[in-house]
């Protein structure tokens, strides 16, 4: 599945300082969140404070990368032009088993096969020579 | 502190929706709509001393209220662009009686509206400088559709947890239609719906289907409130503002606690304890219809029904100008059009219509108390106002 950059017409993330730990842990095929040393909770999207408690001390953590889809919906429409050959495509959010949910995109699963609360695992999808999205499939 | 009966909507003004925009111009619809909303309220332009102004969703500039200020020849002692999405208007409410109570106006002119069809309205636009903001670093890059796909989530959710059915949701969009069909201003006037057609049109974001979508358009409303003093020399029965209250969580629904819960929860309480009314109170339902879902949501979070239990709650009431708890007698956004902000005054300038007997075909008998909403983002920014006459 892998483009060139070039190639990928899609938008692309652009990491900030911030959250380049968290794009690399995806390059290397793992997924790392930030967990608060204060509150201990965990925080996505990467931030430079905590929004649990305000400390500024977030150190990162390799995660499972498992987790359940909180809820989800089939695209059938493009909006986005680039979009147009993936639909239908799935789009959902997915709670990890350390607490935070993402967006995301469901990937080895029909359409019509995707149910809320499915257990997935994470999917690393390298689009370009440079990123990684965070997908998922089922488990 | 309270803003009870600090202001009064005296004037308001609405165009007629388009579907495209016919060669207007957004600030040309703007003067329109302030035009006769001022003159409805039965000032003139040196008595307009605030004005607010709803952020043009395809079309960027700054500084608006100078913009506009400058072409109608008004010179504000308080001006700003309120920036709550679907929730502006309501919002504009109660920011100018709070100018008013606090003597910085006596007349604040809010105004909504652009020049827009489909086709804009969903055209990719032009990146600007915040290309780093998170839901364009965590979200975008997954293909939303919008928010369509915002609200397909909070549908989904909603049925896996309560049972909700497109059944239900579908009886919302066809009572809104019932509605419109008593509005010849309505977009989708003349044009009766049944609940299997809406079940029949094209799923979109699964679960919604085309006919539970809002539409994009031309169009524009504004409105004037004035002080209590300049409310009793209108020509208009005042409608006074009786209780406002707002509130707002992220951008993102993955950062939301819960996306079946809204923060409707925290401002409709705050406006029926201002107002000092209940539910039982309210005559007409005047809230937020971007999708279907909103509107359940809103029913169950502004306390109209117990929390998981809008489903049922729809099957047994009566939604139209007749019925027996009307909602959105306009025909809602769905029915009637939504020209960018002005589809959230939208709710507000049908609520002043039907306290003032002057809802024509549709007017909602004895009709004295307003129950209306705003909701801005993915069931983010909340404004909840009760509006009432005498």
């Amino acid at each position: 599945m892998s483009d060139t950059a070039a190639q990928y017409a899609k938008p692309l993330p652009e990491p900030s300082a911030v959250s380049a730990p968290f794009w690399e842990g995806l390059k290397a095929g793992e997924l790392r969140l930030q967990r608060c040393a204060a509150c201990s909770r965990y925080v996505f999207y990467p931030r430079s404070v905590c929004p649990h408690c305000l400390s500024d001390r977030l150190e990162w953590q390799t995660v499972s990368g498992r987790g359940r889809v909180y809820s989800y919906t089939i695209v059938r429409r493009a909006m986005n032009p680039a979009f147009a050959q993936e639909v239908p495509y799935i789009f959902a959010i997915v709670e990890l088993e350390e607490g935070p949910r993402v967006t995301t995109n469901l990937v080895n699963c029909a359409p019509e096969g995707a149910r809320v609360d499915m257990p997935v695992k994470a999917a690393y999808d390298s689009v370009t020579s440079e990123i990684a999205l965070l997908k998922f499939e089922p488990e | 502190m309270t803003l009870k009966r600090a202001a009064a909507i005296t004037g308001i003004g609405e165009m007629k929706p388009t579907r495209s925009p016919d060669g207007k111009s957004t600030l040309g619809i703007w003067t329109d709509v302030a035009r006769h909303a001022i003159l409805d309220a039965g000032l003139s332009i040196g008595d307009i001393d605030g004005l607010l102004i709803g952020q043009p969703i395809t079309e960027q500039a700054q500084m608006w209220p100078s913009i506009l200020g400058e072409y109608l020849g008004i010179h504000p002692k308080y001006g700003n662009v309120v920036d709550l999405g679907g929730a502006s208007a309501a919002g504009m409410v109660w920011r100018a009686a709070a100018a008013i109570q606090s003597g910085l106006a006596n007349a604040v002119l809010c105004v909504t509206g652009e020049a827009s069809d489909v086709e804009t309205f969903y055209a990719p636009r032009a990146r600007r400088s915040a290309q780093q903001l998170p839901y364009r670093e965590f979200e975008v890059p997954y293909g939303p559709m919008g928010v369509n796909s915002g609200y397909a989530l909070i549908a989904a959710r909603h049925m896996h947890e309560y049972g909700t059915t497109s059944r239900q949701l579908a009886k919302i969009a066809v009572h809104q239609r019932t509605n419109a069909c008593a509005n010849p201003d309505a977009l989708f006037y003349g044009k009766p719906l049944t609940i299997d057609d809406v079940l029949a049109s094209p799923l979109v974001v699964d679960p919604l289907h085309l006919l539970e979508i809002v539409r994009p358009c031309t169009g524009g409303a504004a409105l004037v409130v004035v002080s209590p003093e300049l409310a009793k020399e209108s020509g208009n029965q005042p409608v006074w503002l009786l209780g406002a209250g707002e509130s707002s969580r992220g951008m993102m629904l993955s950062q939301m606690d819960s996306i079946t819960t809204s923060p409707i929860t925290q401002a409709a309480p705050t406006a029926f304890k201002m107002a000092g009314v209940s539910h039982n109170d309210v005559d007409l339902i005047s809230v937020y219809d971007c999708y279907t879902i909103t509107v359940l949501v809103t029913l169950e979070d502004a306390g109209f029904c117990v929390k998981g239990k809008g489903g049922p709650f729809v099957e047994e009431h009566g939604f139209t100008w007749r019925g027996d708890m009307p909602l959105n007698t306009h025909g809602g956004q769905l029915s009637f059009g939504q020209p960018g902000l002005a589809g959230g005054m939208s709710h507000v300038t049908e609520a002043v219509r039907q306290l003032q007997q002057r809802a024509g075909d549709r007017q909602v008998a004895d009709c004295e108390v307003a129950f209306v909403n705003g909701n801005g983002g993915i069931m983010s920014e909340q404004v909840s106002l009760l509006l009432a006459v005498e």
